[in-house]
């Protein structure tokens, strides 16, 4: 049974705050939801489903979620591959409303690594020493940066991908987050501006790197019967699709990432392909996350990411393919650490005709949004997200 | 940018368990051990009793030590500055490790290298690679 158009995202709400010191992470997964429940029209007594992942807090992070939140559910799914659970709660709702084991399902996400002083990108860690592959990794010092480092490194080894194309995805961002009040870094920077910074691990430097923000967000899915009678524009998911990728037992290939599997399925449920696709949201916690992620959904040839991002071809009213309008993770805000729900918010915004004005795209009724949780230096998940106006 | 000595690693130092005990305790020899399939042959990273290729039993083997830089990133913004790669070893698979004892920035993909182990801090000496 296809799942295409068992489910709407009838509520999408981002939370505005990038510094909450004075929050716990419960309040922000809560205030979250309540937004996300008033943009819908609905209130917390509709919600029956509860979807979140690893940055719900406590052990238990579903159960305490909706303890806290007295949320009475039927179904609970804690799915976690990082930055891309959020694309993969879309997916599960829609298989938990077919099941009938929801009808109204809530996902959440928020956290606050930029009040705790967490060096996300820079600092080694040793993560949890249960995990099988941590002791023959972890002596040699991964971090998130030069683990993503190392795919932007060898991608310019096979296919000369240059620093300056991929700083074209930064430029583009910054000109999107001029228009986003909310957006950490509002200045447009310049393809030079980016090559400029310094670098972190090579051969990325300061400005190929997202932002560390406090903050979140929440969607509402629910049934096509309930989002017939809600007022809200009706934004309808016809595609989903989700990968991980990892080691392989050794056989390692960073040129390219787990959307190569994840975006086949949800392409084929949409029945669309990508010349379609208006807008796209893609997950940017890095500017070579995005270059090879655009090509591994068919945006662009392998190995011609390069060309496809350069001389503004992500820039709304400029380019071919406007990416993250709301300025992505590059600019505007990658709440604890994981992008994922701030691409389909976005995508959401724009469907609805909701984007700001200059960077609104005109007649937007088919959007993606993809995310990547983990790290494409060992282990991620990729996830697909294909959504229409109806 | 010159090589820097720097805690290793750099945080606690390695686990070990019934199924890797044997790895760290060669290692302490100063001998680079790999896992090879009874079966289907192949040798695997990182190392596992059972294949990842095909679920069968696996035996140790001593590498030669031998292989090939896949991918590097110097770390800059770190207490002192270091490489980190994948070698493609010289048995197959490709394994992550830092590149030791040279001039960092004149590293490339595709460059030999070969085995070095270097102390830990307080586990065992674990392989890290050179140029060749």
């Amino acid at each position: 049974m296809s799942l295409k158009g068992a489910g709407y995202i009838v509520g999408a709400w981002e939370h505005p705050t990038r510094r909450a010191t004075d929050k716990s992470v419960a309040l922000l997964h809560a205030e979250c939801a309540k937004g996300a429940l008033e943009d819908a029209g609905l209130t917390k007594d509709d919600v029956d489903g509860y979807f979140c992942a690893g940055d719900a807090p406590g052990a238990l992070g579903p159960l305490s979620m909706v303890d806290y939140m007295n949320l009475k559910c039927r179904h609970v799914d804690s799915t976690d591959v990082g930055g891309s659970s959020y694309q993969v709660a879309v997916g599960h709702a829609l298989e938990s409303i077919a099941a009938g084991r929801c009808s109204i399902a809530l996902i959440t996400l928020a956290g606050r690594p930029r009040s705790e002083g967490m060096a996300t990108g820079t600092a080694a860690r040793a993560g949890n020493p249960t995990g099988p592959d941590m002791q023959f990794e972890y002596p040699y010092g991964p971090t998130v940066v030069n683990m993503y480092a190392m795919c932007a490194a060898r991608h310019m080894h096979e296919y000369g991908t240059t620093s300056e194309q991929l700083a074209w995805i930064k430029v583009a961002a910054s000109h999107h987050a001029q228009h986003n009040p909310n957006a950490m870094l509002r200045d447009v920077v310049t393809v030079e501006d980016v090559v400029s910074s310094p670098l972190v691990a090579s051969p990325l430097h300061r400005l190929d790197c997202c932002v560390i923000s406090d903050g979140g967000g929440a969607l509402i899915v629910t049934k096509p019967e309930i989002a017939k009678s809600l007022k809200r524009p009706k934004v309808k998911v016809i595609g989903v699709g989700e990968a991980p990728k990892h080691q392989m037992g050794g056989a390692v290939d960073l040129t390219y990432t787990a959307a190569r599997w994840s975006g086949p399925p949800a392409w084929e449920m949409a029945g669309v392909k990508p010349s379609d696709i208006k807008y796209a949201s893609i997950y940017d916690s890095f500017t070579i996350t995005v270059l090879m992620q655009l090509e591994d959904l068919g945006f662009a040839e392998k190995g011609k990411g390069g060309a496809f991002v350069a001389d503004g071809n992500l820039i709304s009213g400029v380019g071919k393919l406007p990416f993250n309008t709301d300025g992505g993770g590059l600019c505007s805000n990658h709440p604890a650490n994981r992008g994922g729900i701030t691409k389909i918010i976005e995508a959401v915004r724009q469907l609805r005709g909701e984007a700001h004005p200059k960077v609104q795209v005109p007649n937007c009724n088919l959007a993606l949004a993809h995310g990547t949780g983990g790290s494409l230096g060992t282990r991620h998940c990729g996830s697909t997200v294909i959504l229409e106006r109806e | 940018m010159a090589y820097v000595q720097r805690k290793i690693p750099f945080v606690g130092s390695p686990e070990t368990n019934p199924e890797t005990k044997p790895f760290f305790d060669a290692s302490a020899a100063g001998k680079f051990m790999v896992r090879r399939c009874t079966s289907c042959k192949k040798v695997h990273w990182y190392p596992r009793a059972m294949c990842p290729f095909c679920f069968s039993d696996c035996t140790w083997e001593e590498a030669s030590g031998k292989g090939k830089i896949y991918s590097l990133s110097v770390m800059k913004r770190g207490e002192a500055p270091y490489a980190i790669a994948y070698v493609t070893l010289a048995e197959g698979p490709s394994m992550m490790t830092n590149i030791v004892d040279c001039d960092l920035d004149s590293l490339k993909i595709g460059q030999d290298v070969k085995v070095k182990f270097v102390p830990t801090e307080d586990g065992p000496p674990m392989p890290f690679f050179t140029p060749a």
